[in-house]
């Protein structure tokens, strides 16, 4: 079966982000980008699936500008098989991307799609749901562990409460929690066979979705600060400060 | 119109972020009413309406809501969605399965995780881990929103609201509940715990987590722990404090062992006091915490709980 894999090209998870002076959003000048954490779970449990020999091919598809394509050419070199770069300039919000992934599943009619569960810049949360609903298709989200079966799939879902488990008819959408995988690194060998890997390119036109943002941005301001403290010497006087404080 | 709160439950108790929902849903659109999907959920309905500020109580007491399946919530919101003009969920592991599936339905984009309603249209909600927020306008038309519950206050309890049942929306079919493995623990829950003691990689075995969780019930605390605690396999997941686990805003949070990565201190640094005990006092978590001890865990812990046991606690 063929497996989807939406990737995002965000700011490194190690880059510590800065709010731009006059708050119209985050610096991404000369900043370092990679591949969103979620997703790189979700490339790596769609390359498993076919190391196992359930998933036949995994296409890769990207929305964002030029420069995503060095994140589909990391998914290549992880294993997944094509690329697809649907070129957008700006912010293209979690709706206008369910909207264009919707028209690129009907046309590769993937059994199953795998998405990381947020991107780490956003925050929003909303992509894997929201294409599920677009689809009328069924939805695991936040997986934990993934049973991949003919006509269904068995996906453990990390909770409030601790795991709970769904039975999703296929075609469906799963997203990925942390502890569903830990992504390997592409071996050198891989790196150059990803070179030779089809990227093909697309517009949001092509799809007939329009990505201009919906919501405003009115300003991106930095978090209110929390003073330092004080230190203590010991544990007894840790918790007369804390007793003192009401706090115990 | 009216804004719809999606109660937050399991079938037997209403978890406290509905009403700090109910908060939110206030300052956008009045009346509230708040939808109670379940099965045998009569009490969680009853402590709905108690909620002050609540209009109505829509109850959908059906097998088919047992475990809150997001595919059959999406058709039941939808069932009901014509009548109002926000419709918002607290975004728990709930809230988030749920709501984007009837904003894309609704062609409407989803505010995820508000922190504060500046206006009826105009929220703040945070971005990159916490580390940034922005402020952002709503078009016009519905709203759907998810909201991040220890940032609003909960209303009174002295309301009276109607309760009113309504019809089981279609099945989709597409999706059933299975089975799950939930912590069960005698300890409050993580999120709306007047004290929280959380672990992290420092504690090196889930044998000495045991340490932490002793010095917790001495505090009658809820137990967190950092996502490197989580990933080396000493506590279950839901355990997690930070931006992709759990955000917990309690009176006292004390962090042991943990060295207070971003993610981490996105879940917890709006606690009103912060203790932190860490043996490195470079730590980050010094940075955040009101009062910090530089301390090996091993000792410092044990020594807590004879001091805590000392002082009657």
């Amino acid at each position: 079966m063929k497996v989807l894999v939406p990737v995002k090209r965000v700011i490194d998870y190690n880059v510590k982000v800065r709010v731009k002076a006059d708050q119209s959003g985050v610096d991404l000048a000369n900043v370092k980008m990679s591949m969103n954490p979620f997703d790189e779970i979700a490339v790596e449990e769609a390359v498993r699936l076919k190391e196992k020999g359930k998933a036949s091919e995994i296409v890769v598809v990207s929305i964002g500008p030029q420069q995503a394509s060095e994140t589909i050419r990391t998914a290549l070199a992880m294993g997944a098989d094509r690329g697809l770069l649907v070129k957008a300039e700006g912010e293209v919000e979690p709706l206008a991307v369910a909207k264009i992934l919707k028209a690129i599943v009907d046309a590769e009619k993937p059994m199953l799609v795998i998405a990381g569960k947020q991107a780490i810049d956003d925050d929003s949360n909303q992509t894997g749901q929201m294409l599920a609903a677009l689809l009328g298709w069924g939805q695991g989200t936040f997986a934990h562990k993934l049973e991949l079966g003919e006509a269904s799939a068995s996906i453990e879902r990390e909770i409030d409460g601790g795991l709970q488990t769904v039975d999703v008819k296929l075609p469906a959408v799963m997203t990925t929690d942390l502890r569903l995988n830990e992504p390997r690194y592409a071996s050198l060998p891989n790196i150059m066979k990803a070179k030779k890997k089809p990227i093909e390119e697309k517009t949001p036109a092509d799809y007939g979705v329009d990505t201009t943002p919906r919501l405003k941005v009115l300003k991106v301001a930095e978090p209110p600060k929390r003073g330092g403290g004080v230190k203590v010497k010991s544990v007894a006087e840790l918790l007369d400060k804390l007793a003192e404080a009401g706090a115990i | 119109m009216a804004s719809l709160v999606l109660a937050e439950h399991d079938n037997k108790t209403l978890s406290d972020a509905t009403a700090k929902t109910v908060t939110a849903a206030a300052a956008i659109s009045a009346p509230v009413h708040v939808l109670v999907a379940g099965q045998d959920c009569g009490a969680v309905a009853e402590a709905a309406a108690k909620i002050a500020g609540v209009e109505k109580i829509l109850v959908a007491d059906d097998a088919l809501y047992a475990h809150m399946v997001a595919e059959t919530m999406e058709t039941l919101i939808l069932s009901i969605a014509e009548k109002y003009d926000a419709i918002l969920a607290p975004a728990t592991t709930s809230g988030k399965n749920i709501l984007p599936r009837v904003a894309a339905k609704l062609d409407t984009p989803q505010i995820s995780e508000i922190l504060k309603v500046v206006s009826p249209d105009t929220f703040e909600r945070p971005i990159y881990a916490g580390n940034a927020i922005q402020t952002v306008q709503a078009p016009a038309g519905k709203k759907v929103i998810t909201v991040r519950a220890t940032a609003f206050k909960a209303p009174g309890e002295d309301g009276n609201a109607q309760v009113e049942k309504i019809a089981a929306a279609a099945d989709p079919g597409t999706t059933s509940f299975a089975g799950e493995a939930l912590s069960r623990s005698e300890r409050p829950e993580l999120t709306s715990a007047k004290i929280v003691v959380s672990g992290g990689r420092g504690l090196g075995s889930a044998e000495n987590f045991k340490l932490v969780e002793k010095v917790a019930d001495r505090l009658h605390a809820a137990v967190g722990a950092s996502r490197a605690a989580v990933d080396a396999g000493y506590v279950p997941n839901d355990y997690q404090v930070g931006q992709t686990g759990k955000v917990v805003a309690p009176d006292l949070y004390l962090a042991v062992g943990i060295s207070g990565a971003i993610q981490h201190l996105a879940g917890m640094k709006d606690s009103k006091i912060i203790a932190a005990i860490n043996k490195d006092e470079e730590a980050p978590i010094f940075q955040v915490a009101d009062y910090g001890l530089v301390a090996d865990l091993f000792q410092a812990l044990p020594e807590m709980d004879q001091e805590l046991a000392k002082r009657g606690r």
